[in-house]
């Protein structure tokens, strides 16, 4: 192996490879992400026992009726999406943590935005599958329909920008002994306007308010996303060094 | 040279870890860095591997300076921690692909084969890591930092933890890798281990570089005596610069 010969090459191979390579490190992330979480079910099982739990106790806790449960449907889903999501924010990077696997992430020749995008996008997987079974564990115990497609367009919507500033904000956390209590401390109160937002527009869809009145609550929702992303692939690199 | 540091510094906080320290590596040599606890070894390795920032100082590794060239940087290096640095859940051979496909390696297919025939896991790659002992994983965790070939190999006390035949099962492998050409730089804390793999010892203590010998120059009492005497040249120095 000619080490020194090969040095130059490789530099030339990793400067053309460019958006090929980009995306080849993105989807090993995620691929590794997914996979893991597959074989170990740790991350989902709590998420889903959670957010399960959250809406059991709401059930049992808020004796309402049908008008009452149409309006506080969209805030008790949120609640329990940002609980659940936040338990998946926490774990996900805290085993990378633990087993210096986020060194390991940092020490590849990759654009560091490629680790921020994989953990984001493998936690939205996480959230939207938790979602996807919480809902219609919700529509039989309150007896709600909850399959419009507008709800499900917010839950996305929602749910992009909640682990965009989730991730970032969680890559931050673990680098500290109190990381559990650490980043809903500091994930709620940047979240708020994105949770009104998803609460209100969610809550627009279910009760059927004309799209003029929901479309402002979706626009926050878009500009949150777009600005927590933005503001996330120009930040990670600095968040994440030592 | 491969690795050059010039008038290194690093505090943390008030803290001075580093002292301008100075040290270069030609390509080729195995460099064992000894030093008691607390001398800054692990943090200079993770300077030099781009995990950490130097608070002053000039950092070369194969031509590249950091931290303005960190990804070609990182490109040329495969670093071994007192962490393993794998994914539990996946196997040796899905730890090895994913990150071949970090470092963008070619012909994966056949370089992780090489690899884990490398480390002799050719057998267990498609167990799960987590059903690995610590020596096997330690294995692992070179295959990992030489799968892209890398320049230079920095390995902070690789031998932790393990038992004595993980310890010599590893030890060949490092040898192994060593004759392939990579300059290594290899923090260790028993000597006598250090002195069967290494080419060059340098003596860290308190952020500087206080001695260093070729394994060719180390004088007839052996690593250990020449270790001692660079802790009391240390000592020494300090006792005569506080009393002034």
């Amino acid at each position: 192996m000619n080490t020194s010969a090969g040095a130059s090459e490789k530099n030339q191979a990793a400067e053309t490879g460019g958006a090929a390579s980009y995306f080849s490190a993105l989807w090993a992330v995620i691929w590794k992400d997914l996979a893991a979480e597959w074989r170990s079910r740790e991350l989902l099982s709590a998420m889903l026992v959670f957010a399960l739990l959250v809406i059991l106790i709401f059930n049992f806790a808020l004796e309402l009726d049908a008008l009452a449960r149409n309006n506080v449907t969209s805030g008790v889903l949120w609640v329990t999406f940002a609980f659940a999501g936040t338990l998946g924010l926490n774990r996900s990077m805290a085993v990378e943590k633990d087993r210096g696997c986020l060194d390991g992430l940092l020490l590849a020749p990759v654009d560091r935005s490629v680790i921020f995008f994989g953990k984001a996008i493998s936690n939205l997987v996480f959230m939207l599958v938790v979602a996807a079974i919480v809902l219609p564990v919700y529509s039989i115990l309150y007896n709600v329909n909850l399959f419009r497609p507008g709800l499900m367009l917010v839950i996305f919507l929602g749910s992009t920008g909640y682990v965009a500033v989730g991730t970032l904000l969680s890559s931050m956390a673990v680098q500290a002994r109190t990381r559990d209590i650490l980043l809903p401390i500091l994930l709620f109160p940047v979240a708020i306007p994105l949770l009104v937002a998803a609460v209100k527009a969610s809550a627009g869809f279910l009760q059927a308010l004309p799209i003029e009145d929901i479309r402002p609550w979706l626009n926050l929702l878009g500009v949150y996303d777009v600005i927590f992303i933005a503001v996330a692939f120009m930040v990670f690199d600095f968040v994440v060094e030592e | 040279m491969m690795i050059e540091v010039r008038r290194l510094i690093k505090r943390f906080g008030p803290k001075l870890v580093l002292r301008n320290l100075e040290f270069n590596v030609a390509q080729g040599e195995f460099v064992a860095l000894l030093g008691p606890n607390g001398a800054g070894k692990t943090t200079f390795l993770r300077i030099l591997s781009s995990l950490s920032r130097a608070s002053l100082g000039e950092v070369r590794i194969a031509g590249f300076s950091l931290p303005h060239q960190a990804a070609q940087v990182r490109q040329q290096l495969g670093v071994v921690s007192h962490l393993p640095l794998l994914y539990g859940e996946l196997n040796a051979e899905e730890n090895l692909r994913f990150y071949g496909k970090m470092y963008a390696v070619p012909a994966l297919d056949r370089r992780i084969n090489e690899v884990l025939k490398l480390v002799g896991l050719s057998q267990r790659r498609r167990d799960l890591v987590r059903t690995y002992s610590r020596g096997m994983q330690q294995r692992l965790t070179i295959g990992r930092a030489v799968l892209h070939n890398p320049s230079v190999l920095l390995m902070d006390e690789p031998h932790t933890g393990l038992d004595q035949d993980a310890c010599e099962m590893l030890d060949g492998v490092l040898r192994e890798v060593a004759a392939q050409g990579h300059t290594i730089v290899m923090t260790s804390h028993d000597l006598a281990r250090a002195a069967g793999l290494a080419s060059r010892f340098d003596v860290l203590t308190r952020g500087s570089i206080q001695a260093s010998v070729q394994r060719t120059d180390l004088p007839e009492d052996g690593l250990l005596a020449f270790y001692r005497q660079a802790l009391e040249s240390a000592t020494a120095a300090r006792v005569e610069r506080s009393a002034l």
